[in-house]
C-alpha cells in the first residue's frame, strides 16, 4: 500500500493542534497500527488509550475523518489513496493528552442508575427466565463502553449546560435493560424522564450509527423507554392494567 | 461562526472535521419533505379532481361533507357540515389525522430534527442552534403523543382500505355497478398495502402489542406479535418513504384522470 498522510491531534488540557504524519502502511493495517507505528518511529511521546485490538475492549475510541469511530476497528484500506486522514480525540470529553480524554463523566452517570431490584425467587427458592424473556436486554449487555454513542449525542457534545441532567444513550440501554428484565421489579420511568433526562434525546439516531456492537440504541432502548413513559398517560393502557396487573413501584 | 468550547475539551475550533458529504442526506430530505408538503397542500386547497369513479383520493378520504364529489359512508349518516366547509376544502376535516401521526412519527422525527431543525444536522457535526431543549416543553413535548395518533391512523388504514374495495366497482354502462380492475385500483391498493406497512411497523404499534411485556413467556402471544412487528419495524424507514411517495402519486393519478388529462386503463 501507499505511504499515508495523517493528521493527528497532539496537545494538552486547552492546548494543542494537529500535527501532521506520513506514515507507511502495510496491507491489512488499521488506523491504531499506523497510530502505534507513528510512536515507533516518529513520536514516542504520542498518548494513545488502546488495550485489545479486537473491537472488545472499547479503549481506542478516536474521530477518524471526524467520525466517531474505534481506531482498531477503522482498516486504511477504507480511505482514498492519498487521502489525508484526520485523527482527533473524542470531543465531547476533556482532553487528559493526545488522544486520551477523561470519560469519567459516564462513571458517575452509571452509579446514578437504580440498580436491579429482584422479585421473591420461586417455591423451591430458584429464579427462572426464558430465553425470549432476555434476548431484549441480552442485546444491551453487548456494549463494549466504547463510549462513542455518549461522544456523538449531541445533547453532550453541543450543549454541555445538560450534562448534568442527562445521562446520554449508553446509560439509556442499560435503563432500558433492566426496565425489561424480567425478574425485575422497579419501574423506572419517573427516573429515566426527571433525573436521566430521557426527554432531552430527539432520537436523531448518531448513538445507533456510530455503536461498534451494532446494538440499535434508538429503536430498541430509547424509543421503548419514551414509550414506556407514554404508558402513563395512555387510557387504553390504562385499562387493560386494570384487568391484567398495574406496573412495578418507582424508582 | 466557531464556539467556545469549555476549556478542558479538546481545543478544535472547527464545528465538524467531516471530509465526506454529509450534508446531502439534510439537503435530500428538505427537497423530498419540502415538495411533499407544497404538494399535499395544494391538493387539499383544490376542493376538485379528488373523485374519479371509482376512485377517492386519499388526501379526501373519509369524505365527510355533503358537498363531497363522493360519499364515503354512502347513505343514512348524518350530514356532517361545519361552517369552514365553503371556504376550506374538505380535505382539511381529515388530513389532520394522518399528518399529526407522520409529524410525530420516530422516524420522520430524526429526519426533519436533522434536516429543519438542524440538531445535529449530521452525526458529529455541530448543532446550529446554540439553545436546546430537546422534546422537554411545548410544543416538542407533544411529540410524546405519538400514541393517541397512531390509533387514529389505524381507522385510516380501515377506511382507505374500504375505499380501495370500492375501487374493484365500476360504473356500469346500464345503472349499477360492475366488478373491474384499472390501474387505478392496483394504484390504490399499493397505496393502502404501503400505508399499512407504516402504520404497523410504527414504534408505538410495536411497543402497544407486546413491547410493554417484562417477562414474555409468560404473554405468549403477545410475544409472537412483538417479534413480527419487531421485524417489521425495522423496514419503517422504508415504509415511510414508499407511503409517503405512494400517496402523492395515488393523488396525483386520480387528479389527472378526473381531469381528463389522462385514461384509466381498465385491465378487468
Amino acid at each position: 500500500m501507499p505511504p499515508a498522510t495523517l493528521k493527528v491531534f497532539r496537545g494538552q488540557a486547552a492546548q494543542g493542534d494537529f500535527r501532521e504524519y506520513r506514515v507507511d502502511v502495510d496491507e491489512g493495517m488499521v488506523v491504531l497500527d499506523v497510530i502505534h507505528r507513528i510512536q515507533a518511529t516518529q513520536a514516542p511521546d504520542l498518548a494513545c488509550r488502546w488495550n485489545c485490538k479486537a473491537g472488545k475492549c472499547g479503549s481506542c475510541s478516536a474521530e477518524v475523518n471526524g467520525k466517531p469511530r474505534l481506531m482498531c476497528m477503522t482498516r486504511m484500506d477504507i480511505f482514498e489513496p492519498g487521502e489525508t486522514i484526520s485523527v482527533a480525540p473524542i470531543r465531547t470529553f476533556p482532553l487528559i493528552r493526545d488522544l486520551v480524554t477523561d470519560v469519567s463523566y459516564n462513571y458517575v452517570k452509571a452509579r446514578e442508575v437504580p440498580p436491579l431490584r429482584l422479585r421473591p425467587p420461586d417455591a423451591d427458592g430458584k429464579y427462572r427466565m426464558m430465553q425470549e424473556d432476555v434476548d431484549r436486554p441480552q442485546e444491551f449487555h453487548k456494549c463494549i463502553e466504547c463510549f462513542l454513542c455518549q461522544d456523538v449525542c449531541h445533547v453532550i457534545r453541543d450543549h454541555e449546560e445538560h450534562k448534568p441532567a442527562f445521562a446520554g444513550p449508553r446509560f439509556f440501554i442499560k435503563i432500558a435493560g433492566l426496565d425489561m428484565h424480567p425478574l425485575d421489579t422497579l419501574n423506572r420511568t419517573e427516573f429515566v424522564r426527571r433525573q436521566a433526562g430521557i426527554g432531552l434525546c430527539n432520537i436523531t439516531k448518531c448513538c445507533t450509527e456510530v455503536c461498534p456492537e451494532h446494538i440499535h440504541i434508538t429503536d430498541n432502548g430509547i424509543i421503548p423507554m419514551k414509550e414506556r413513559m407514554a404508558d402513563d398517560f395512555d387510557p387504553i393502557v390504562w385499562l387493560l392494567r386494570k384487568f391484567r396487573g398495574g406496573r412495578p413501584e418507582p424508582a | 461562526m466557531a464556539r467556545v468550547m469549555t476549556p478542558p475539551r479538546p481545543p478544535i475550533a472547527a464545528a465538524h472535521l467531516r471530509n465526506d458529504a454529509w450534508w446531502a442526506l439534510p439537503v435530500t430530505v428538505v427537497i423530498v419533505l419540502g415538495s411533499f408538503i407544497v404538494y399535499s397542500t395544494w391538493a387539499a386547497l383544490q376542493n376538485a379532481h379528488y373523485f374519479a369513479p371509482p376512485y377517492l383520493s386519499p388526501f379526501y378520504s373519509p369524505c365527510l361533507s355533503s358537498r363531497c364529489l363522493h360519499m364515503t359512508f354512502g347513505y343514512g349518516l348524518p350530514d356532517v357540515q361545519l361552517p369552514i366547509i365553503g371556504v376550506l376544502s374538505p380535505a382539511f376535516l381529515i388530513l389532520w389525522g394522518p399528518g399529526l401521526f407522520r409529524l410525530t412519527c420516530y422516524y420522520y422525527r430524526k429526519a426533519y430534527y436533522r434536516s429543519f431543525w438542524l440538531a445535529p444536522p449530521a452525526c458529529a457535526v455541530r448543532d446550529v442552534k446554540r439553545r436546546y431543549t430537546g422534546e422537554t416543553r411545548v410544543p416538542l413535548l407533544l411529540q410524546n403523543f405519538h400514541r393517541y395518533t397512531w390509533y387514529v391512523a389505524v381507522i385510516f388504514i380501515v377506511l382507505l382500505t374500504w375505499d380501495a374495495i370500492l375501487a374493484l366497482r365500476f360504473p356500469a354502462p346500464g345503472g349499477g355497478t360492475q366488478l373491474g380492475i384499472g390501474v387505478g385500483t392496483l394504484v390504490m391498493w399499493a397505496n393502502v398495502i404501503l400505508l399499512a406497512g407504516y402504520t404497523f411497523s410504527c414504534h408505538s404499534c410495536r411497543h402497544v402489542c407486546g413491547g410493554h411485556v417484562d417477562v414474555f413467556s409468560r404473554a405468549r402471544t403477545r410475544y409472537r406479535a412483538w417479534h413480527v412487528l419487531s421485524r417489521l419495524n425495522e423496514r419503517h424507514p422504508v415504509f415511510a418513504w414508499l407511503s409517503l411517495f405512494s400517496v402523492g402519486v395515488t393523488d396525483l393519478y386520480i387528479r389527472l384522470v378526473s381531469m381528463g388529462v389522462i385514461r384509466d386503463l381498465r385491465i378487468l
